[in-house]
């Protein structure tokens, strides 16, 4: 089918994942309200199937997506593969989230429906944040996706620590989202247009249409979308708002909202700033050299195993910035790539961490894993999975990703880049095997010391699926690359002098 | 007369900033967001007589997400000052690096 956009009813259709979500988010909560009479009463698990359902349902609806073509690239919303990749990414964590929580939830006395009708509002805010080419519309999808998490951050309103990561999170999320509207309210002033692919027609291929405003409005952009993805100076929350949120929310946010403000900026910079890559390539390159260089070395000294993913996400958000500096098709491909490896293993550690935690999330330290890798062999192999493919060793998802982003650093001429990344790689070896080490070959202090770890069905079969495929992913990566490879090029569609130009 | 609106929308977008970063009152810091976010809609209406009337347009889906962000953003500090019983920044210290 071709879309026009010229009725309000193609809009409909170019919109049917998030319309069908948001859709079933209102459905959940709902279904959640009618089950339960007393107040005490814990959620049915129908709630848990019926969400299922709607995120199966809307990447029925994301599939179908492929089928329809757009006239013209400049649509307020883009029909391209790079969108569908993204919502596909987005939809499996919301999945995962939805596996592995449910028992943790219940636990906590948390309730499921309103729980569930958040993450799906955010899982929309996310798709239309990566897919969308107005710089109003992100701007909605931003608020849409952060107003859904500061409250998932906060939903634990016994536990001190949730309160304080939400505020925390809260003011500094509202604090930068100030700065890319500013940003977009400069951009419409110099370009006239709020459009991405009408903003990369106004600057031009050289750039020379590009004036102090449309420069400036750049630079807040950049400033915004750095809070958003925690790059070092801007990730003054992350570390908190992460160890202070429930630990499967935490792997939601750390693996989906950061994915999701990476597919952004990727979309942002690389539609409507092709032109005036001259002038943003020296600030990626320092974010990515700074973020990868200081969360690595911070990340050593934590003992706390939350708050050290924490950090390491940060170190994460470092490597793909070196993907985005490359400004590439292969950094692009290299980039959705690593997001997706990227999901699964940090979602993946996450749960492993509030399991061992049990109640009340008390048990974060390091020494909580002595032993654990001969008391539950299966939660030991899946975390020593995840750790090694977080490290980047062979064999992993982590270390083909990382092999793709410094393959296109250097064919970009970043050298020094890539060096960087090696080195901090190596450091990161460290906190990660650290963690391994303590899981095989250190007794557990008392015989008893892993009782109540307890996995759930449901857990265990999204921990083995995700291990799984990261495993997949390292061996055989051909596949899942070739695809990140046309939802890369299909943001070339506007012209540009890098994408499709094979890395330079 | 742009240049004067669009001066003006950055001083008071500076003020919110400084205010963010020297302040330790939450929701102080709150209304010093508020306060970068109503300069942004300073600056879309001054843009708007050149940029054509989307601006005036844009202006009100900031305000709308101003208030939804309010909304959560007051529950938020109820929710903390029901544990601590101040809103000071200072205080809140549980985590750390």
């Amino acid at each position: 089918m071709i879309l026009d956009f010229a009725s309000g009813l193609s809009y409909l259709w170019a919109l049917l994942p998030e319309v069908v979500l948001s859709l079933w988010a209102m459905l959940v909560l709902l279904v959640d309200v009618f089950q339960k009479g007393e107040r005490s009463e814990a959620s049915r698990p129908i709630v848990t199937w019926l969400t299922l359902i709607g995120i199966v349902g809307a990447a029925a609806a994301n599939a179908w997506l492929l089928t329809l073509e757009e006239t013209t690239p400049t649509g307020m919303i883009a029909l391209d593969e790079f969108r569908v990749f993204a919502n596909f990414l987005f939809l499996l964590a919301g999945a995962l989230f939805v596996l592995i929580s449910t028992r943790y939830l219940e636990q906590e006395h948390l309730r499921l429906g309103e729980l569930y009708a958040l993450v799906l509002l955010a899982t929309v805010g996310m798709m239309l944040f990566a897919g969308s080419r107005d710089l109003i519309v992100i701007f909605l999808a931003l608020e849409l996706m952060s107003v859904a998490v500061y409250v998932l951050t906060g939903v634990n309103r016994r536990d001190r620590r949730s309160a304080e990561a939400a505020l925390k999170y809260f003011l500094l999320g509202a604090f930068s989202s100030a700065f890319f509207l500013f940003g977009v309210a400069l951009l419409y002033g110099g370009a006239g247009t709020v459009n991405l692919a009408l903003l990369a027609r106004s600057i031009g291929v050289d750039g020379l249409g590009a004036n102090a405003l449309i420069v400036a409005g750049m630079a807040l952009l950049a400033v915004g979308f750095g809070f958003k993805v925690a790059a070092v100076p801007f990730h003054m929350w992350t570390p908190d708002a992460y160890e202070g949120a429930p630990a499967p929310i935490t792997g939601f946010m750390a693996a989906a909202v950061k994915a999701a403000a990476f597919a952004a900026f990727l979309r942002v910079f690389l539609t409507a700033f092709p032109g005036l890559y001259e002038r943003w390539d020296d600030l990626v390159i320092w974010l990515a050299a700074l973020t990868m260089v200081a969360a690595n070395l911070v990340a050593v000294v934590q003992g706390n195993v939350k708050r050290m993913l924490a950090y390491s996400s940060v170190a994460h958000a470092g490597y793909l910035l070196v993907a985005l500096a490359a400004a590439s098709s292969l950094g692009a491909a290299s980039y959705l790539f690593y997001l997706v490896v990227y999901t699964l293993m940090t979602i993946g550690a996450f749960a492993v961490v509030f399991v061992v935690g049990r109640r009340g999330e008390e048990r974060l330290d390091l020494d909580a894993y002595s032993g654990l890798g001969w008391e539950r062999p299966l939660l030991g192999v899946v975390m020593t999975i995840f750790l090694l493919s977080l490290a980047g060793f062979p064999l992993t998802g982590g270390f083909i990703g990382k092999v793709f982003i410094l393959q296109a650093a250097v064919a970009k001429g970043l050298v020094k880049l890539a060096v960087v990344l090696v080195l901090t790689s190596l450091v990161s070896y460290w906190y990660y095997l650290r963690v391994a080490w303590y899981m095989w070959f250190r007794e557990a202090p008392t015989p008893e010391a892993a009782a109540g770890v307890v996995a759930s069905p449901s857990l265990r079969f999204a921990l083995v699926m995700a291990a799984a495929l990261v495993i997949l992913l390292g061996v055989f990566p051909g596949q899942l690359l070739e695809l990140a490879e046309r939802s890369a090029a299909a943001l070339a569609q506007a012209p540009s002098p890098f994408l499709g130009a094979g890395g330079n | 007369m742009l240049t004067r609106s669009l001066v003006l929308s950055a001083i008071l977008f500076g003020l919110g900033v400084a205010g963010v970063v020297v302040r330790r009152n939450a929701i102080i810091l709150f209304m010093c967001i508020e306060l970068m976010l109503n300069a942004v809609n300073l600056a879309f209406v001054a843009l708007s007589r050149a940029a054509g009337i989307e601006g005036q347009i844009f202006v009100f889906f900031v305000m709308t997400v101003a208030a939804a962000e309010a909304a959560v953003g007051l529950a938020i500090i109820i929710s903390i000052f029901r544990h601590a019983e101040t809103v000071d920044m200072k205080n809140f210290n549980l985590l750390r690096w």
